[in-house]
């Protein structure tokens, strides 16, 4: 402690620069990104829960069953699965991105820009097509 | 930079810090996040598969060795990765030692409950009992 101090003659405690947070930040898609991961990431923790209701449900019979359809069919259940897919692929799109930084990969400016946008966009489409796909292997909209 | 008179010549060539565990939770999800990936995409096709179809196909399928063996995996994988993430996220946001403790506690015992359930039910599929 005596080291720490002895740049202050008069002993009063000096202002110490502390911490910068979110705010003080320009709002930039890098960021944005990685907001979006840590957020997709709590909500899927969450979806979880909708995971085990799934299999919980289709292990107790066909009535437990019927009802864990009926609320998926209902529209709050297609928009919970519409969210839960998004949050799925774009944790996953940006989990992969994590990983190429992992391997010292995609440091540069233009290639971090490229990665924060492909992640976006891409888990997007993604869900789209899933959506799609998913819709005509049950043979159109319901 | 001198170093505290505290550590142990020991405990500087171990590096493993004072939670005696290092880079492990880390690491572990770095793991996690690579058998993730195929875990993800196999979940997201398994369930478009069984979209409209019937209890008794769910369960025929669900059930299958393979399906329910990637299930398995997909379940173990997954709690292990939202187990360390969520407690990455609360030393990160709670700051207060009790509510720290009891959230730390909450995620752990939430992750076990969730899992160890869903298991049990992929394996109830299987086995039919």
């Amino acid at each position: 402690m005596t080291e720490l101090e002895a740049g202050s003659t008069t002993g009063a405690r000096r202002a110490r620069p502390i911490s910068p947070h979110l705010q003080v930040y320009k709002l930039m898609l890098t960021f944005v990104m990685s907001g979006f991961h840590r957020i997709t990431g709590a909500v899927l923790y969450f979806g979880m829960l909708l995971i085990a209701w799934w299999l919980i449900a289709a292990a107790s019979g066909p009535n437990a069953y019927g009802n864990f359809e009926w609320f998926m069919g209902s529209l709050i259940g297609r928009l919970v699965l519409f969210g839960y897919t998004w949050a799925l692929l774009h944790h996953l799109l940006g989990g992969i991105r994590h990983l190429l930084w992992d391997l010292g990969l995609g440091f540069e400016p233009n290639e971090r820009e490229f990665l924060a946008l492909a992640t976006i966009v891409g888990s997007i489409s993604l869900t789209l097509i899933v959506w799609v796909v998913g819709y005509l292997a049950m043979g159109g909209p319901r | 930079m001198t170093e505290s008179r505290m550590r142990t010549p020991m405990s500087r060539v171990r590096g493993l810090g004072a939670a005696h565990t290092g880079t492990k939770d880390f690491w572990h999800q770095r793991i996690t996040s690579v058998a993730g990936i195929p875990l993800c995409i196999a979940l997201v096709i398994i369930v478009i598969a069984l979209l409209g179809r019937s209890h008794a196909a769910v369960v025929q399928i669900l059930g299958s060795p393979i399906v329910a063996i990637i299930m398995l995996l997909f379940i173990v994988n997954t709690v292990y990765h939202m187990w360390i993430g969520m407690q990455e996220i609360i030393i990160d946001y709670v700051h207060e030692d009790k509510l720290k403790l009891a959230t730390l506690l909450g995620n752990t015992f939430f992750c076990f409950a969730i899992g160890l359930a869903s298991a049990f039910a992929i394996l109830k599929l299987s086995f039919g009992v």
